[in-house]
């Protein structure tokens, strides 16, 4: 993968975010996040509602255009081609392409409520990758293994509970054996005796080395496997630091006020 | 976990009390709905008496003329009408509906101009209008655009079209009807296509469009499955109405078509009403064998099919079930 001049280089850094603006009309919702994630990083993002949380992890997939500003992932400016000094827009198909090493796990788990579980996990792989069904109903079967579905395979979503279809949602995602993994709120729709189902498969994933951007309003998740913790507030990073820094030492008077509602 | 059960079973359960006696209750009494059922009941048997005893009706004139050969033949083309005049409305509702949702102004406004155009001028004068396209054009030639003009400046002779039909013998009488039929079913399924595609929840896009998926594929696997829940039912309405405008076609006209059999023989023989209700008949009957076939695909498509998985299933081709 060859990089345009000025650029990040292809280095241990997964997510580079250079002052990225996002507005829908007139309403700026990010103005100016500037970030970065390591390969390997497990960083947890918190803050109020409407501080642009979800606005940011739907731009790093591009599901959001940015209107200024840089993105790269996996070294690859999202969304982009930088050519004679100018930007030009992906193709489709590109961006698709691009979104294929990014997977996403929703608040509300968007499950397919026309297939099964196995059928959400294998249809990635096979219509996008072109994986054969065999091999794909083998890995998803493995994949739901992991997040301990293997008896639900042939369940539909509406017969599992939210924290199972949100388990299942995970091995969507991973089948796409994706690089880095987005987490908006996974566990707030959920009654909370299921959380901790949820958060396990998180952590598990985190010790296998995934790198991971999880908004969250779970501290002691945060604590707990959080390399970094950012707290935004009005589409700005606030303050970042170790959740130990942030959580015990906020510097900001703004972290406080917002930690001391959650705590 | 085992010390959780000891812990349950050192404290006495709670008893579950025993039920006292069902309750049996003296249900409340409707005196209105035995008033209007009386008064159904004695209406619909005057009904049934007059169909019996009145001379006009002539029963067995109207038996023997319903399965004559050429209405026979007026019942097959009506089906045949029926039936490929929704194959091509939904396909093109599909086609026009996605236009319309798309983002491109082009393709939503033209998309928009077409609905427009067929919902506005009634089935009957679209009949006519298509039966006399023929004065429009005595040609129907396929090849290049506008070649008549840039041909000559380009120094070329002769002309740019790769093959040519006579109006008057490809919009005969059947193929016009079913051309005015078809283009105007497409319009009203675009409608309906489009509030089933807008009835599936946008997270649904967005997980689909977050794994990599094209929007193509978006609509093929993920929303247009779980869309058909909407778009099923009133589509068997629209067969059923579909059924009853094919007797418009006899204005193109289609003389091969049941209604305008059904009328000839009544003018021929001077026993119109017998024929009007052998006409009658055969909607009838026809309208329930679809509504039969309607129930099935509801069944299979619609709310519980949907959830069990099947539209997508056979829709798509065996994705959803391992
Ligand atoms: N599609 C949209 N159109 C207009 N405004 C939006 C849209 N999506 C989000 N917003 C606005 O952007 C702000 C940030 O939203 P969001 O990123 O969802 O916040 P968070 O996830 O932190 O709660 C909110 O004020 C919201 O109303
Ligand atoms: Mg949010």
């Amino acid at each position: 993968m060859t990089l345009a001049a000025g650029g990040p280089v292809s280095d241990d850094r997964m997510v580079v975010a250079e002052n990225v603006h996002k507005s829908y009309g007139r309403v700026e919702v990010l103005r100016g996040i500037d970030l970065e994630v390591r390969r390997g990083e497990v960083m947890c993002v918190v803050g109020p509602s409407g501080s642009g949380k979800s606005t940011f992890l739907r731009c790093v997939n591009h599901l959001e255009k940015i209107n200024a500003g840089r993105l790269w992932v996996n070294g690859q400016l999202m969304g982009y081609r930088e050519k004679g000094g100018r930007l030009h827009e992906l193709r489709e198909s590109e961006v698709a392409a691009q979104r294929r090493d990014i997977g996403m796990v929703f608040q509300r788990f968007n499950l397919f409520p026309h297939m099964t579980a196995l059928g959400n996990v294998m249809e990635a792989p096979v219509q996008v990758k072109g994986e054969p069904r065999a091999q794909a109903r083998e890995r998803a079967m493995r994949l739901l293994e992991r997040v301990g579905l293997a008896d639900k395979a042939n369940s539909l979503p509406d017969q599992l509970s939210g924290g199972q279809q949100q388990r299942v949602a995970i091995a969507r995602a991973l089948a796409m054996q994706p690089s880095l993994m987005l987490f908006d709120e996974p566990t707030s729709a959920l009654d909370p005796e299921l959380v901790g189902e949820v958060l396990d498969v998180m952590k598990d994933l985190a010790r296998d080395g995934m790198t991971m951007i999880v908004v969250t309003h779970e501290m002691g998740f945060a604590r707990e496997v959080g390399d970094s913790l950012v707290f935004m507030d009005g589409g700005v990073v606030v303050e970042r630091g170790t959740p130990a820094e942030v959580l015990s030492a906020p510097r900001r008077e703004r972290t406080r006020s917002f930690l001391s509602k959650v705590l | 976990m085992t010390s959780q059960r000891d812990s349950r079973t050192s404290e006495p359960p709670v008893p579950a009390q025993s039920p006292p006696d069902p309750i049996k209750a003296v249900p409340v009494r409707h005196p209105g709905r035995w008033v209007a059922a009386a008064v159904i009941v004695v209406l619909a048997a005057m009904f049934v008496h007059m169909l019996v005893t009145n001379e006009a009706f002539q029963w067995a004139f109207v038996f023997e003329n319903m399965f004559a050969e050429p209405v026979l033949i007026g019942v097959r083309t009506t089906l045949l009408l029926t039936v490929l005049a929704m194959l091509i409305g939904v396909a093109l509702g599909v086609v026009i509906a996605v236009m319309r949702l798309s983002s491109n102004p082009v393709l939503s406004g033209m998309a928009w101009l077409y609905t427009w155009f067929f919902r506005a001028v009634p089935r009957l004068v679209l009949a006519v209008l298509f039966g006399n396209l023929g004065i429009l054009y005595q040609q129907i030639e396929f090849g290049l655009p506008f070649d008549n003009y840039w041909m000559p400046l380009l120094g070329l002779e002769g002309d740019a079209r790769v093959f040519s039909l006579d109006a008057r013998t490809f919009l005969s009488g059947f193929m016009a009807g079913l051309l005015a039929l078809a283009l105007s079913e497409g319009a009203y399924m675009s409608e309906i296509v489009r509030a089933g595609l807008q009835s599936v929840d946008k997270g649904q896009t967005e997980a689909a469009q977050a794994l990599g998926m094209n929007r193509s594929k978006v609509l093929r696997r993920i929303t247009l499955p779980q869309a058909l829940r909407v778009i099923v039912p009133p589509t068997g309405n629209e067969t059923v109405a579909m059924l009853k405008d094919t007797a418009l076609v006899a204005y193109v006209p289609v003389t091969t078509e049941l209604f305008f059999q059904l009328s000839a023989i009544g003018s021929r023989t001077f026993q119109l009403f017998p024929m009007l209700v052998a006409a009658c008949l055969w909607y009838l009957a026809i309208t329930s064998l679809f509504m039969i076939g309607q129930y099935f695909l509801e069944r299979t498509f619609g709310q519980r099919g949907a959830r069990a998985g099947v539209g997508g299933r056979l829709l798509s081709g065996g994705g959803g079930r391992g």
